[in-house]
């Protein structure tokens, strides 16, 4: 967690986001306010349609129209991402701030081998030469347990947590500082998820990233986040440090989010 | 597994092979279902709870006659679904066992509305018309605790996944389902309302005696939901009983591991050794793996295959 002298690394205020529908204006994110301390994870939980994904998008301004930015501001690592032009916005997003996308095992291109996507990644960025780029690629398949010699596989040919491990390699190629993860596990059964969310904090403890990190599974996210942060219908309604909000959630939506998942009761 | 008359569905040293020839490189062999043996009994829940890959969804459709077994055989109300002669008697039992998949987005007909998905069983099933109709529809519907005014007219687009998994629950309904084959009815569900539709098949299960063969890859709605759990490992039946128990006193290696990482609110996983986990899961997967044809009853009902290291140890 972030002393309270060093400013936080994400720092979102008044965030309103808009869609421009046929029947009107929706607003799916209704003035939120959070922040994200350097190193620190960020739990975002709430159900289909409340926003979390907007909100994801909106941080990496990935959103679309008919969405747009209405009001409000977002500064990560003391740059305004709203007023930032199209190149220092290209330049931006996956070197300071990269995401692993919901069932991001399927966001890999199906006719590119492994280290095709990396190069794209590494080369466009750093513009380092082939052999370069190969060279960090082994070494970013072989911290997340993958041996170099699977570079040349296609996606097809991995397991489907083998394809979310290199899924997450490349959004730490460039070392950012905030990582995005919008439901990362949530294809994969409970004891490959555990091995990713194990290597996940293994990793968070060698580069130091701030995670925000958007599931709907409470428990999980117990386990895992330091701050939770509860969305109903483009709001935050609760915020709170993960071990008092699973012992003491005080929003009644909080509280039924609790008592709608069966938890499992041991012996 | 006690042999009774009052089993709905026995599934006896089934084994299926698949044979795959890729268009490059040799043929190949994977053994998806190897010699499993399951009962239910009427108006039960038999939840089947395995990784991906395991073999479970293989289970499912083998029961739903999707494919034939290369050995073994599965029995309902004591007759072989392998031989099945007459067109009637297929029938029978296609109308009797009904799928609900784990996506109910492409389970429904996007260009239909609610209310032809569950006429057209009706109709053709229970050969209903007009007035007699109408009322079942209707009656279907309040099964699964929709309102019919306000969904029979809508498309599926209209409506929220809980809600469409109700439709598909209030389909198989209609057909006159007696034991439905759920596979992963809730993974692709909000967990705010997974809860809801899992105590929706419970109620079916206990009000109206409708046998479900449940399968998941997450134990805790497995516990939710069943009578009998069966923990399924690289095609076998690893670890089985009454969920309590199975889950209380585990004792194959596959199901601590598979419980170790059922996410606990209470324990965080920060403080942990990163590897350590993945190291455990190695080795549980290649000890797994070497399971033979020997079972054990460690409690009343509640039966473990045994593994290499069992055998070593009793010797």
């Amino acid at each position: 967690m972030t002393p309270s002298s060093e400013p936080a690394l994400v720092d979102v205020r008044g965030l309103k986001v808009d869609f421009l529908t046929a029947r009107g204006l929706f607003t799916a994110a209704k003035g939120v306010d959070f922040s994200i301390g350097r190193g620190e994870v960020l739990g975002l939980a709430g159900e289909s349609g409340s926003g979390k994904s907007t909100i994801a998008l909106a941080l990496m301004r990935l959103h679309r129209p008919p969405a747009i930015i209405s009001e409000g501001s977002i500064v990560i690592d003391g740059e305004d991402v709203l007023a930032m032009g199209p190149e220092r916005l290209r330049r931006w997003r996956w070197s300071s701030v990269s995401m692993v996308f919901q069932s991001a095992m399927n966001s890999l291109n199906p006719v590119l081998t492994i280290f095709e996507q990396f190069r794209d990644v590494i080369v466009r960025h750093t513009g380092a030469t082939r052999a370069e780029a190969r060279q960090k690629a082994s070494e970013l398949l072989a911290m997340i347990g993958i041996p170099a010699s699977r570079l040349d596989d296609y996606p097809h040919q991995l397991s489907g947590g083998m394809r979310q491990r290199v899924v997450l390699a490349i959004a730490l190629a460039l070392e950012p500082k905030l990582i995005i993860m919008d439901e990362p596990t949530t294809a994969l059964d409970v004891v490959v998820q555990r091995e990713i969310l194990q290597e996940i904090i293994e990793l968070k403890r060698q580069f130091g990233f701030s995670i925000l990190f958007i599931t709907h599974d409470l428990a999980l996210m117990g386990q895992f986040a330091d701050r939770i942060a509860i969305m109903l219908e483009g709001q935050l309604v609760e915020v709170a440090p993960a071990a008092q909000l699973i012992a003491h959630p005080h929003h009644d939506y909080t509280r039924r989010l609790w008592s709608s998942m069966p938890l499992l009761t041991r012996g | 597994m006690h042999y009774t008359n009052t089993d709905l569905l026995r599934i006896e040293g089934a084994t299926k092979i698949f044979q795959l020839k890729p268009m490059l490189g040799p043929a190949r062999e994977v053994v998806a279902l190897n010699n499993v043996t399951l009962r239910i009994g009427t108006g039960k829940a038999l939840a089947v709870v395995g990784e991906s890959g395991s073999g479970k969804s293989t289970l499912g459709r083998a029961v739903a006659r999707l494919f034939s077994l290369s050995s073994g055989s599965i029995a309902f109300k004591g007759q072989d679904i392998a031989h099945m002669r007459s067109r009637a008697e297929r029938l029978d039992y296609l109308r009797s066992v009904q799928m609900v998949f784990q996506d109910p987005f492409s389970a429904l007909n996007p260009a239909h509305t609610i209310q032809h998905h569950l006429e057209r069983p009706l109709m053709l099933h229970q050969g209903l018309r007009g007035v007699s109709l109408a009322a079942a529809v209707r009656e279907v519907l309040a099964d699964v605790e929709l309102d019919p005014e306000l969904t029979l007219g809508k498309f599926p687009h209209e409506l929220s996944g809980g809600q469409r998994q109700r439709v598909n629950l209030a389909r198989a309904l209609a057909v006159g389902a007696e034991l439905i084959v759920a596979d992963e009815p809730t993974s692709m569900l909000d967990v705010s309302i997974r809860r809801a539709v899992l105590e929706l098949m419970r109620r079916m299960k206990e009000t109206r005696a409708i046998t479900f063969l449940y399968i998941t890859h997450d134990i805790a709605t497995a516990q939710f939901i069943a009578d009998e759990i069966a923990i399924m490992y690289a095609g076998q039946i690893v670890e089985w009983g009454p969920p309590d128990r199975v889950i209380a006193n585990p004792q194959h290696p596959y199901t601590r591991l598979l419980l170790s990482a059922v996410p606990d609110p209470s324990v965080r996983l920060d403080g942990m050794s990163a590897r350590s986990f993945a190291r455990e899961a190695q080795a549980v997967r290649a000890l797994a793996r070497t399971a033979t044809a020997e079972t054990l009853e460690v409690q009343p009902g509640h039966f473990v295959r045994k593994f290499a290291a069992m055998a070593d140890a009793a010797r």
